[in-house]
């Protein structure tokens, strides 16, 4: 049990960073962004694509990578990021402004389509791993085996978490974006550019999403449908926590990676990824305001 | 030459089929204005349904009911109305990605039942000799893909007139009421609610009813059958033969079909075996950006959706569509 709680977490790491971003943009740009997945894809191929160019150095301690693959990380994060907001430039600013809002969430299907088979038709359809060694695991409580790159996921995690928290409450541009997610009109008219936070909100969706893309193929592996296959889970995470809710993503991040991890005891795992729909459909059918988020 | 229209016969049968699905989305989008991503997934339903209840004993999943063709059929709708009613309630009450988000889960979930319920649906290895009507009287390949268009084609004619008959009662206005202005329709006594799952589920059917027309053409399914991408392209067709009109539903799936067909042998004439799978990846790339460039330039599509305007606008002013 307690092992299967402990690949919980780490899963629910991975579900935590991509559903923050994802919640974000349904409350400030009020759509469900299903390419979003493709954002925690490319962040992870932007990495093995970086990785064999910069050297990744002496491993560090009991670690799989050195410091160059930090490097890589941050590096990969900013690309997504940028590729968020070119995604956003093509597609969604555009039908942002025509009359036809609701079509933006069938363009944000089909973008993720696309951006999946660019993938396929840069790197191929193969899984991929970042490194050639093997971690092992050790037994830091009885019977709960990790790895140290299991352990430094779950900490970057942590730490970015704390970061987001502090940037959302401490920092003039945190509080503008969330007075935005709360009321754009109101927010424009104390002199906030609302143009700016939405692409600040690419950068923080898209930077946390490669993160989480990243820690998906340091923890599981590479491969072109892993953001497709995250998605339903993350959507499951935000609705959970409440839609809107940055901590609430977090939570139903943790919620859902356990459940998911956890519910092996109970069904076939081949069922695994309908855990999350389930709980999703569950929570949508008694409380759709979700664990933490806003009364109506 | 009878290669020529021995092909030509095939490729409508398919685009029929699909037309068929569209004209459902389109109740659904074109219409009501809900978005249901999960279109493979009543697809699927249709499919297995059918091929469960008319089709032989299978020796390792449930099966050989032999029911009638037609039996079949009206299974596979019933079921796949079903789920409609199933995904629709929970989500239909709340803001429309909701049901997006749902429906794409409910699609995913039923292809890992579809992969894993081996008892049921044969696992990944599918269903195999699923009939098609008349299969005793004509056995030439030929003929029966001749009997089959015009058996396809009826249902799609009949699903057309059905669904223009509905859209122009005042069942039909009052959908399009509730996707303008759901305040509005409310204030006169529509439950938007009920009318909305009402819509949904009809359109489920359909989709359930073209999923047991495809089995039954193509005489197996198979959990790759139904991944997004086939999702993703009723909704290309929709959208580019225009949403909100069932004539342009129609177009919109023979076009694309033909698109998706015709780059496909050119892909596969072209391309060496060993990037077939970027080629087909490619393929995906072009109709996502026919399907965005459609969003964006033309969001109507080829045929939009005709202006209506009531009997005694007509008679004061000009009306708006």
């Amino acid at each position: 049990m307690g092992q299967y709680i402990a690949d919980g977490i780490i899963l629910g790491a991975t579900l935590a960073l991509g559903a923050i971003g994802l919640t974000l943009t349904f409350k400030i740009l009020r759509f469900a962004n299903f390419a979003h997945g493709e954002l925690l894809t490319f962040g992870a191929y932007f990495a093995l694509a970086l990785s064999t160019v910069l050297a990744v150095g002496a491993p560090l301690g009991t670690l799989t990578f050195g410091w160059g693959f930090i490097l890589v990380i941050v590096l990969a994060a900013v690309l997504t990021a940028l590729l968020a907001i070119v995604v956003d430039l093509l597609v969604y600013r555009i039908l942002r402004r025509s009359d036809i809002v609701a079509t933006i969430v069938i363009a944000s299907f089909g973008a993720s389509l696309m951006l999946r088979n660019v993938v396929v038709l840069i790197w191929g359809n193969q899984p991929e791993y970042y490194f050639r060694t093997i971690s092992i695991a050790k037994e830091i409580l009885p019977g709960v085996r990790v790895t140290s790159d299991e352990i430094f996921v779950v900490a970057l995690a942590a730490v970015l978490m704390v970061a987001l928290h502090l940037f959302l409450t401490r920092t003039r541009m945190g509080k503008a974006m969330r007075a935005v997610s709360d009321n754009a009109l109101l927010a424009q008219v104390t002199g906030i550019n609302v143009q700016n936070i939405i692409r600040l909100m690419w950068v923080v969706g898209g930077t946390l999403a490669a993160i989480g893309g990243i820690f998906y193929g340091i923890t599981v592996q590479v491969g072109p449908n892993m953001g497709f296959n995250l998605i339903l889970p993350m959507f499951a995470a935000a609705i959970l926590g409440g839609i809107g809710s940055v901590y609430g993503a977090v939570l139903g991040g943790m919620v859902i990676g356990l459940a998911e991890s956890v519910s092996v005891f109970w069904i076939d795992p081949a069922y695994k990824p309908a855990v999350a729909f389930l709980l999703m459909f569950l929570m949508l059918l008694v409380y759709p305001a979700g664990l933490l988020g806003e009364r109506a | 030459m009878i290669g020529l229209v021995s092909y030509l016969v095939f490729f409508l049968i398919q685009a029929l089929i699909y037309s068929a699905v569209a004209l459902g989305l389109n109740l659904q989008w074109g219409y009501t204005g809900l978005f249901n991503i999960g279109v493979a997934g009543f697809f699927l339903i249709g499919s297995y349904t059918f091929a469960i209840l008319s089709g032989p004993p299978y020796l390792t999943h449930l099966g050989g009911f032999g029911l009638p063709w037609i039996v079949g059929v009206a299974g596979a709708i019933v079921l796949s109305a079903i789920a409609g009613l199933i995904v629709g309630i929970p989500t239909l009450r709340l803001r429309e990605d909701y049901l997006a988000i749902a429906t794409i889960g409910i699609a995913v979930t039923l292809q890992l039942v579809a992969l894993n319920a081996r008892g049921l649906t044969g696992g990944s290895r599918g269903a195999e000799s699923i009939p098609r009507p008349f299969a005793e009287l004509i056995t030439n390949n030929f003929w029966s893909n001749v009997v089959y268009m015009v058996l396809v084609l009826a249902v799609v004619v009949a699903i057309y007139y059905a669904l223009e008959a509905m859209v122009r009662s005042p069942w039909g206005r009052v959908l399009k009421a509730i996707r303008e202005d759901e305040s509005a329709a409310s204030a006169l006594g529509k439950n938007p609610f009920v009318f909305r799952l009402q819509a949904f589920v009809i359109g489920c059917a359909i989709m359930g009813l073209g999923g047991a027309l495809n089995a039954s053409f193509v005489g197996f399914t198979a959990p790759t059958d139904f991944l997004p991408i086939l999702t993703f392209e009723i909704w290309a067709m929709l959208i580019v033969g225009g949403s909100g009109n069932n004539r342009g539903a129609i177009l919109g799936s023979v076009l694309v079909w033909a698109l998706w067909t015709g780059t496909g042998s050119l892909t596969q004439a072209v391309l060496p075996s060993g990037l077939q799978v970027k080629g087909g990846a490619l393929q995906i790339i072009l109709i996502g950006l026919v399907l965005m460039l459609m969003l964006v330039l033309r969001p109507r599509g080829l045929m939009g959706e005709e202006a209506v305007v009531s009997r005694e606008a007509e008679l004061g002013g000009e009306g708006r569509g």
